[in-house]
């Protein structure tokens, strides 16, 4: 018997907080595909204990979006029991994996994005928000410290790294304008103090990627033809495949629990 | 046994203590006290209420903590007692007692260093070996065995060490 989508109200904050939740469920079930194949030991545990964190993030906020929303949906329910469409990352968090560069190109743009996002969040009129923000940025600037010291190694290192890095620089690049863009909900979130616009930390997300980027010899790609949807529920076709694994349990065994 | 007798003020220690001695399920040497987890134990009419804070977002080390805390205020006679987990203000190794960090160093898990130098991206950190003191030592990953930790190598002794992440 098929297992029925959950219906969701979604009010400016429930789906404010529903699009951070998936993308960081999202980019830590990536993450957690490296469990066992990464190149090295080292960087097995590294992503597995990023997308740990990330995990960690997304239950806080489903936790919240459920609690704001004040029906019968849950954490579990909100990740296991949507479809494609009902999803509302990045387009960029759910891009496959492909090769360690792209992995952590992909990684290196997102938290870029969150160190500076959380930090800003920190001060939002929403108490809950605000811790979560609090909690979330520490573990931000931490991951951007792991990815950019990688990007540097990666690029500044032999002919085949610099060019796979540059490969995935040049590949992931229009996934990057949608972390800044907002609609017309989250403008009214923002105009109340409980969001932050994200535009505003277009220039210094910028200049962090500029300043890894030189001392990685990479260069940004200068065109700005740009990809977005993913807060809009429109995605690219790898959300479906990733959400056929990760909701496999639930929709063969329904109500499964451990 | 909690009898009439006791002063409201006693039970609420004594709770505490309770609480205060249940050890984190990855490092053993350390009470949830010492990390600064257990924020608060207040008396809620029939019950005790804990509050606890997670270290990190995802530490799958927070559910068995709850789970202990639980069973340690049942044995000390605090039936039902409920635990609530606070987010805010986050959680840092400042918290960490000083008596913590003696029993991290002598347990060869190096103890954090004061949260100012976190957000230095490349910043350089001296970190000594927890076995021989020597602060000739090398970064091996940012990250280590559980969330908390990375890994080091001592130039000096050669041993390879963890080091709780500053935080």
């Amino acid at each position: 018997m098929p297992v029925a989508n959950i219906q969701v109200s979604e009010t400016p904050l429930v789906l404010y907080t529903l699009r951070r939740a998936d993308d960081a469920l999202i980019l830590g079930h990536r993450l957690s595909e490296w469990c066992g194949h990464a190149p090295m030991l080292e960087e097995d545990m590294a992503l597995s204990n990023i997308a740990l964190d990330l995990i960690g993030q997304a239950r806080e906020l489903y936790t919240y979006a459920a609690k704001v929303e004040g029906k019968d949906n849950d954490e579990d329910k909100f990740a296991y029991l949507r479809d494609v469409r009902q999803y509302r990352n990045l387009l960029l968090v759910e891009q496959p994996n492909g090769d360690f560069a792209q992995t952590l190109v992909r990684q290196f743009f997102y938290s870029a994005f969150a160190d500076l996002y959380w930090r800003a969040m920190m001060t939002s009129r929403d108490a809950t928000l605000a811790a979560i923000a609090a909690k979330s940025e520490k573990e931000s600037a931490y991951h951007l410290r792991h990815a950019s010291e990688w990007i540097i190694r990666l690029g500044d290192g032999t002919e085949e790294s610099h060019a796979r890095a540059q490969g995935a620089i040049d590949h992931l690049w229009s996934f990057t304008s949608e972390m800044f863009a907002v609609d017309d909900g989250e403008r009214t979130l923002i105009d109340v103090g409980i969001a932050i616009d994200p535009a505003t930390l277009r220039d210094r997300w910028l200049t962090t990627l500029a300043n890894v980027a030189s001392e990685a010899t990479l260069s940004l790609p200068q065109n700005n033809w740009m990809q977005q949807g993913g807060r809009a529920g429109r995605h690219s076709e790898h959300l479906g495949h990733l959400l056929s694994e990760l909701q496999s349990m639930q929709r063969t065994f329904p109500g499964l629990t451990w | 046994m909690v009898t009439a007798l006791d002063s409201k003020s006693d039970l609420r220690q004594r709770a505490w203590d309770a609480a205060a001695s249940v050890v984190d399920p990855e490092i053993p040497v350390l009470t949830i006290a010492d990390l600064g987890v257990l924020r608060d134990v207040a008396l809620r009419g029939d019950h005790v209420e804990v509050a606890i804070t997670p270290t990190y977002s995802g530490c799958p080390a927070m559910n068995m903590i709850a789970l202990e805390i639980e069973l340690a205020l049942e044995r000390a006679g605090f039936h039902r007692p409920k635990v609530r987990t606070v987010l805010s203000p986050a959680w840092t190794t400042d918290w960490m007692s000083e008596e913590g960090r003696q029993k991290l160093r002598a347990y060869g898990i190096a103890p954090p260093q004061a949260s100012g130098s976190r957000r230095a991206l490349f910043g350089e950190q001296a970190v000594a070996c927890p076995q021989c003191g020597s602060e000739n030592t090398e970064l091996l990953s940012e990250f280590g065995s559980t969330s908390c930790k990375a890994l080091w190598r001592c130039k000096s002794c050669r041993e390879p060490f963890d080091y709780f992440k500053c935080h």
